[in-house]
C-alpha cells in the first residue's frame, strides 16, 4: 500500500504519488486507468477538444484530464457516475454529427470511435444525425478525405503543421460549419500536400483513410496475360505481423513472401537489393560532389513526401537533391527496362505492385516521369494495411503460412539495404559505402549508432581520407524545415543530409498499421537494425547481384546508362492552385489566352510591370479585344520568372521591356493560326 | 449582364496600386502570426472582400500555411470571401428587433433586390443583404443598416420607399 505524503494526489481513493507528470491524463493511466481520448497524442500539443478523458475532480467538478496539471491532495475520480454521464453524453454527441455507415467505412474494425462506443456500451443516440452531406475528396493519389465522418479532434491538423510543419490542414467557419479542410476548401490534391498521409495515422475515424487499391491487384492477379511480380519494402516486414497479433518488429519477411506467393504472385522481390542499388548511385554522386567541393549538402531522394516538399519550396534546394529514384522506382525501371527482356516480354505484359508502409509512394508510381510509353515503372502501390487486408479476404492464416524466400535476380540484398526502413538507414549506409570506396579500406565497424534512433536531428561526423563529412539526419518535415533554415542562415553546414518525412523514417509511414504509441515505433526500428545485424553481408557494395546488374545491364555507377534507367530531375510546384484573376475577357470568335504569373517568384522578379504592359501594348496593338488576359498563380516555371503563358505554351523571363517584341513574335502570330 | 461583368471587372481589376497597398499594409504591422486580423481587416477595407489570390499572397508573405489564414477569415463574421455588394444591408436581428419585426423586413429586401435562396449578394455586385446580432440602436428596433446610415422603426412598406429611391439613384426605376 502506497504511503501518503504531501506531493500526493488521490486517484479513485488511491494515494499515488506525483512524479513530475504534466496532466492529469498521464498520471491516471500510469496508475493502470485507460482513460478514453481522441485528441490527445504524446507527440503532439495538448488540445483538449474531444472531452473523452474527463475526470471528477472533488470540489472543482468535471475537468478535461489532458489539460489539467496535478496538485497535491487532489482527489481525482476517474468513473464515477458523474464522469461516466458525461463522458456518454460526449460521445453521443460526437456519434450524433458522424456519418455512422460503419460496416461500408474503411476504418471498420479499426476505428477509436466505434471502439470508444462498443467499450463504452453506447447503444442508442439520443440525438438526431446530421441531414447535410458534405463531398468526398478523393482526388489525392494517396488519401481520401470524408468529411461527413469528422469529429473535430483536429489531431490531423497538429500532425500536419507541428509534425510535419506543412499545414495544409486547418479548421475553417464557425459554429455548427466547422470543418477540418484545406485552405479554400479546396481538394487535397490541388494544395501542396506531401501525401505523406500521417494525418490518417492519427485519424481516430475514417474521416482520412489510405486510398484502397486491392481491387485493383485483385484484378491484376486474376488476368492471365500478366506477369504479376511484387516488390517488398525494407519496413513492411517488420510491422505486418502486428495485424495478425504478433509482437511490432517481429520479422516476418519469410511469411510476407509466402503469403504473397498464395495470393498468386509470380515472382516476389525484394526492393532492398534496389536500395543497395541506390546506395552504389547515390554514394558515387556523393563522393563526385566532394571532390569536385560543389556547394551545400547533397540531400537524399528516396522519400517521395520529401521530394515533393522540395519541389514545392522551391528551386534552390532543388539542385542539392540526389538526382537517384527512389528505390520503389528503380526497382520498377530495371524490371520493366531489362528483366522483361530477358523474360521474353514486354514491359506491359509485366505488372509490378510495390508493398510499402508509405502512402506517398502511390504518387511517386502514378508520377508521368516514371512512365515510358504508357507503361508505368511501377503499376500499382499496396501498403502494408492494404496487404493484410487482401490476406484477410483471401482467408489465410498468416501465422501459419510457410515462411518462403525472395526470387532472384531481385532477391538477394544486405542489411544495408535493410535498415532503409528506419531514419538515419540511408545515411549509414551510404557512409559505409562511402568509407570503403574512398580510402580503400575495408570498414570493420558498420554500426553508425549517432544516427539511429529518434531524436530529431542526427549527426555524424566521417573521416574520408582527410576530409571531414559531416552528415545530418532528420525525420518529420518540420525537423527538415528548421535544418533547411539553418542552412539557409549559414548556421548548420553539412555535406550529406538524410530526410524522411515520417517520424521515425518508413517503418511509422502511414501505411502501416495504425500505431498507436511510441513502442511500437521503437520496436519495429529494433526489428530493422536486428536484420540487417543477421545479414551475412551489411555493405551495398558486396552485394555480388547488386555487382552483376552492373556487368550485364548498367555497366558503372553513375554511367550514362544508369542515369537514363536510375535517375531522375525535378522541377518546382505551385504551393496552391488558384484561380486566375480575369483582366481582359474577349468574347470573339479568334481570340489568345495569355496568362501573366503572379506567383512569388515571378512577383519578385517584376510580372507586375509585365502585366500592365500587356494591357498597355494590346490597346496599341489593336488587340485588346481578342485577348483573354489573366493574371495566374503560379505557371511553374520559377527558374525563369517572370512567366507567361499563351494558349498552352509557357514561355519564361518576360520581363516588361521584352512584352513588345513578344507581342510580335508569340501573340500575333498565334491570333493569325487562329484565323486560319 | 454587361453591367454586371463591368461591375466585376471594375471590382477585380486588380492592377498594382492595389498590391501595393497590401505589401504597405503588411510592412506596417509586421510579418508576426499576430498580426494577421489587423492586417485582413485593413486588407477587406480595401477591397471590399478577402479575395482567394490575395488570401493565399498575405499567407505566402507572412510564412503562414493559407489554411490558416484561410481559417481565420471563416471564423469571423466580419470577414467576407465573397465581393461584397456596392450597398451592403445589414439587417438587425438582436431580440429586441427580431420582435418587432425584423424577419418581413428582411424578406421585403431580398425580394426587392432579387435574391433567392443561400445568396447574400446579387449577381450585379450591387447589393449585399446581410443579418447581424445587434446594431446596438435597439430603441430604433427593427433596425437596417445601409452602408453607413442607420434606418429606424422598419416595416416592409417603408424599406421599400428606401430601396426604390436607392435604384431610382443608380437609374433602375421599376
Amino acid at each position: 500500500m502506497m504511503t501518503v505524503t504531501a506531493n500526493s494526489v488521490f486517484i479513485d481513493n488511491q494515494p499515488v504519488e506525483l512524479n513530475g507528470e504534466v496532466n492529469l491524463l498521464t498520471l491516471v493511466r500510469k496508475v493502470g486507468v485507460e482513460l478514453p481520448t481522441f485528441c490527445y497524442h504524446s507527440e503532439l500539443s495538448i488540445y483538449g477538444a474531444c472531452r473523452m478523458c474527463v475526470v471528477e475532480i472533488e470540489g472543482r467538478g468535471i475537468v478535461a484530464a489532458c489539460s489539467t496539471p496535478p496538485t497535491p491532495g487532489m482527489r481525482i475520480l476517474t468513473n464515477s457516475p458523474r464522469v461516466q454521464r458525461v463522458r456518454r453524453t460526449v460521445l453521443e454527441l460526437l456519434l450524433a454529427n458522424h456519418e455512422r455507415e460503419c460496416t461500408t467505412c474503411e476504418k471498420n474494425g479499426n476505428c477509436k470511435l466505434q471502439d470508444l462506443a462498443n467499450r463504452f456500451g453506447v447503444r442508442k443516440i439520443r440525438f438526431g444525425e446530421r441531414d447535410m452531406k458534405l463531398p468526398i475528396d478523393d482526388s489525392s493519389a494517396s488519401i481520401v478525405r470524408d468529411p461527413n465522418k469528422c469529429i473535430l479532434c483536429g489531431d490531423c491538423v497538429r500532425m500536419c503543421s507541428e509534425v510535419q510543419g506543412i499545414g495544409i490542414l486547418n479548421f475553417a467557419n464557425r459554429g455548427s460549419k466547422v470543418q477540418v479542410t484545406p485552405a479554400f476548401n479546396k481538394k487535397m490534391a490541388e494544395v501542396e500536400c506531401v501525401n505523406c498521409g500521417q494525418c490518417s495515422a492519427v485519424c481516430p475515424t475514417g474521416a482520412l483513410v489510405v486510398k484502397s487499391q486491392v481491387n485493383q491487384a485483385w484484378k491484376a492477379l486474376a488476368d492471365p496475360s500478366k506477369v504479376v511480380v511484387a516488390q517488398v519494402a525494407p519496413a513492411v516486414r517488420v510491422a505486418l505481423g502486428e495485424e495478425f497479433g504478433m509482437e511490432a518488429g517481429q520479422i516476418v519477411t519469410g511469411k510476407v513472401v509466402g503469403a504473397l506467393k498464395r495470393l498468386g504472385f509470380d515472382k516476389v522481390f525484394d526492393t532492398c537489393i534496389a536500395a543497395d542499388l541506390t546506395i552504389m548511385e547515390e554514394t558515387t554522386e556523393l563522393i563526385e560532389r566532394l571532390e569536385k567541393g560543389i556547394e551545400g549538402p547533397l540531400f537524399t531522394s528516396c522519400c517521395p513526401a520529401w521530394v515533393k516538399y522540395a519541389e514545392h519550396n522551391g528551386s534552390n534546394l532543388l539542385k542539392n537533391l540526389s538526382t537517384c529514384r527512389s528505390p520503389q522506382q528503380m526497382f520498377g525501371s530495371l524490371v520493366k527496362r531489362y528483366w522483361a527482356k530477358e523474360l521474353g516480354k514486354e514491359p506491359k505484359d509485366i505488372y509490378v505492385i510495390s508493398i510499402m508502409p508509405c502512402t506517398a509512394k502511390k504518387f511517386e508510381a502514378a508520377r508521368p516521369e516514371f512512365t515510358v510509353d504508357g507503361v508505368p515503372d511501377v503499376d500499382l502501390v499496396l501498403t502494408t494495411q492494404e496487404l493484410s487486408q487482401m490476406i484477410r479476404e483471401s482467408g489465410l492464416d498468416f501465422a501459419a503460412v510457410d515462411p518462403d524466400s525472395f526470387d532472384m535476380p531481385f532477391g538477394f540484398t544486405t542489411g544495408a539495404g535493410v535498415i532503409f526502413g528506419a531514419s538515419g538507414g540511408v545515411a549509414e549506409a551510404a557512409l559505409r559505402a562511402a568509407y570503403e570506396m574512398v580510402t580503400g579500406e575495408v570498414l570493420e565497424q558498420v554500426n553508425f549508432e549517432s544516427i539511429r534512433g529518434f531524436a530529431g536531428l542526427k549527426e555524424a561526423t566521417v573521416n574520408l581520407n582527410g576530409k571531414e563529412v559531416k552528415v545530418a539526419v532528420v525525420h518529420g518535415l518540420g525537423n527538415a524545415k528548421e535544418l533547411l533554415n539553418k542552412l539557409n542562415s549559414g548556421e548548420a553546414k553539412y555535406d550529406f543530409v538524410e530526410v524522411m518525412a515520417c517520424p521515425g523514417g518508413c517503418i511509422s509511414g502511414a501505411g502501416q498499421p495504425q500505431a498507436v504509441d511510441m513502442n511500437t515505433k521503437k520496436a519495429r526500428a529494433r526489428g530493422i537494425y536486428h536484420a540487417d545485424k543477421l545479414s551475412q553481408l551489411r555493405k551495398s557494395q558486396d552485394n555480388p547481384v547488386v555487382a552483376k546488374f552492373y556487368e550485364k545491364w548498367l555497366q558503372r555507377p553513375n554511367s550514362h546508362e544508369a542515369h537514363e534507367t536510375l535517375h531522375t530531375s525535378y522541377s518546382t510546384r505551385a504551393r496552391i492552385t488558384g484561380e486566375d484573376i480575369e483582366l481582359l475577357n474577349s468574347d470573339r470568335e479568334h481570340k489568345v489566352d495569355l496568362a501573366v504569373c503572379l506567383g512569388t517568384c515571378c512577383y519578385t522578379k517584376g510580372s507586375y510591370d509585365t502585366l500592365q504592359e500587356f494591357i498597355r501594348q494590346a490597346e496599341r496593338n489593336g488587340i485588346k479585344e481578342q485577348l483573354n488576359l489573366h493574371a495566374t498563380f503560379c505557371l511553374e516555371g520559377c527558374e525563369n520568372s517572370p512567366s507567361v503563358r499563351v494558349n498552352d505554351q509557357i514561355y519564361g523571363g518576360i520581363t516588361a521591356e521584352r512584352v513588345g517584341t513578344f507581342i510580335q513574335e508569340k501573340v500575333l502570330p498565334e491570333l493569325e493560326r487562329n484565323k486560319e | 449582364m454587361a453591367e454586371a461583368k463591368k461591375v466585376r471587372e471594375d471590382a477585380l481589376a486588380v492592377p498594382r496600386r492595389r498590391f501595393e497597398k497590401v505589401n504597405e499594409i503588411i510592412a506596417r504591422h509586421g510579418k508576426s502570426a499576430s498580426a494577421l486580423i489587423p492586417i485582413l481587416q485593413e486588407v477587406q477595407e480595401e477591397y471590399r472582400y478577402l479575395p482567394e489570390e490575395i488570401l493565399t499572397y498575405v499567407a505566402m508573405v507572412m510564412d503562414l500555411p493559407p489554411s490558416t489564414v484561410y481559417g481565420v477569415a471563416t471564423f469571423y463574421v466580419q470577414f467576407s470571401l465573397e465581393p461584397k455588394g456596392k450597398y451592403v444591408i445589414k439587417i438587425c436581428d438582436g431580440t429586441a428587433c427580431h420582435v418587432r419585426g425584423s424577419d418581413p423586413v428582411k424578406e421585403a429586401i431580398r425580394k426587392r433586390v432579387g435574391l433567392k435562396n443561400e445568396k447574400h449578394t446579387t449577381d450585379d455586385l450591387r447589393f449585399t443583404v446581410e443579418t447581424v446580432s445587434c446594431l446596438g440602436a435597439c430603441g430604433l428596433a427593427p433596425v437596417v443598416m445601409i452602408n453607413d446610415q442607420i434606418y429606424g422603426q422598419m416595416t416592409p412598406d417603408a424599406i421599400n420607399v428606401i430601396l426604390d429611391k436607392i435604384l431610382e439613384e443608380e437609374g433602375d426605376v421599376k
